[in-house]
């Protein structure tokens, strides 16, 4: 990997390795909490905390964590720093903990902090791992209120609560709803696509890139395929 | 008996966990490319919920009685990826057979929200120890249906249809699970349990 600035690692989250659309994971709260702004930011700066803390706290003791045991390891740090975040939404702002719900607990298997735990926290400086965990978090919190707004504006015709729409026409209640959800989502990434093409940072199919299981799982995966084939 | 079979159609169709829960998307819309990869993840993912389940129901009750609720994240979550582990081991050396077919999938599936999902909302909804068992069993074939349904389009979608260039790839795939998830939204409201 060659040399970055702390420039580039910050704003590399936010646009060229932007987790939901570019690198497609994190897909499930992605699509769950944009019913409206306030429930997409909201989402957004908790897992950007949880992000930041366990990128922290990760590359922190990344000379401690035995390498066969690491994945483990992330997982309690990142449900450490979990509980801590839906303890505290719960006490200073019951009204998102109600609209978040089972969402709020689930961000320990978000796969954006887990792979970049993986990928980066673990080999990177504290200072760098801070970094990349405030960018990829705004790239996150972008993402989402961007979706956020559309699909308020579109299903109940306001944003943050103002009318927007909702005084010319009716909201189309779909768009809050979940195939609001997948649409709205396959647009703003194809929107990106159009943008972006030129530069082609862009994944057209899932690979194993983005993934923090992909160093458990692709060399097994070979293995298994070699084997399968020599038997056939 | 009628309130099992009520949970298990609840789950598969109503509530479907990809198309109307939003959990479980990313294998959902990555590993659904082959019809046998499908499959293989639906029943992979079944079983572990059903497993899970069993075990964190009453790990749940254990941190009720010393008044640590709280802890209900960590404790699950590392109970879910212990048993991952301990279940390819297993596989690994007593069931070969099964190990060829599932066995890929299953370091996947620890950060697969589903699962933790599943063992969270039982608690939540106070479902008994053999409710829990048999929601778990339903939200796991809802994602096997709704898996293997997504394979059928999309193998077809691969062959014979001219995408726009900037909906190749995922954003098409959205699309579909758009359609689909506005079919199983006539579903909602038929049984509430």
């Amino acid at each position: 990997m060659e040399e970055k600035s702390k420039l580039q690692i910050l704003t590399n989250g936010i646009i060229r390795e932007n987790p939901v659309l570019v690198l497609v994971i994190g897909t499930c709260p992605t699509l769950a909490t944009t019913t409206s702004v306030v429930n997409g930011f909201g989402m957004g700066i908790s897992a950007m905390a949880v992000l930041i803390c366990s990128n922290i706290a990760i590359s922190a003791l990344r000379k401690v964590i035995p390498d066969s045991v690491r994945i483990p390891c992330y997982i309690t740090v990142i449900a450490g720093f979990v509980t801590i975040v839906q303890l505290l939404v719960k006490a200073f702002s019951p009204a998102l903990d109600q609209s978040l719900g089972l969402y709020l607990p689930l961000i320990v298997v978000n796969c954006i902090i887990l792979g970049r735990a993986e990928m980066f926290a673990s080999k990177n400086t504290i200072l760098d791992s801070a970094l990349d965990g405030i960018g990829m978090g705004l790239g996150f919190t972008l993402t989402l209120v961007v979706m956020g707004s559309i699909r308020e504006i579109l299903g109940s015709g306001t944003w943050l609560g103002i009318p927007i729409l909702s005084n010319f026409i009716p909201g189309m209640s779909i768009m809050t709803l979940v195939p609001g959800g997948f649409f709205v989502y396959a647009i703003v990434m194809a929107a990106v696509h159009k943008l972006t093409k030129d530069k082609s940072t862009i994944r057209n199919e899932f690979g194993c890139d983005g993934c923090a299981m992909q160093a458990e799982c692709t060399p097994e995966m070979k293995a298994m395929e070699g084997k399968l084939e020599g038997e056939a | 008996m009628v309130k099992y079979v009520l949970i298990i159609i609840s789950m598969v169709l109503v509530n479907n966990y990809p198309l109307a829960q939003f959990l479980g998307i990313c294998p959902f819309l990555g590993v659904s490319d082959k019809m046998e990869n499908s499959i293989g993840m639906g029943i992979a993912v079944t079983f572990v919920m059903a497993l899970a389940t069993a075990v964190t129901w009453p790990i749940q009750q254990l941190l009720n009685r010393f008044g640590i609720g709280y802890l209900q994240t960590v404790a699950f979550i590392l109970v879910i990826a212990a048993l991952v582990q301990l279940c390819e081991m297993f596989m690994k050396k007593n069931m070969k057979s099964l190990y060829k077919a599932l066995g890929i999938f299953l370091p996947l599936i620890t950060t697969n929200c589903a699962v933790l999902g599943v063992c969270i909302t039982n608690i939540d909804k106070n479902y008994n120890y053999a409710e829990s068992i048999v929601n778990a069993v339903g939200a796991g074939l809802g994602f096997l249906f709704a898996m293997v349904i997504m394979a059928g389009v999309r193998t077809k979608l691969q062959d014979q249809s001219r995408i726009p260039e900037s909906f190749r790839g995922v954003p098409i795939i959205l699309i579909t699970a758009a359609i689909m998830s506005l079919a199983f939204m006539g579903f909602s409201g038929m049984i509430s349990v």
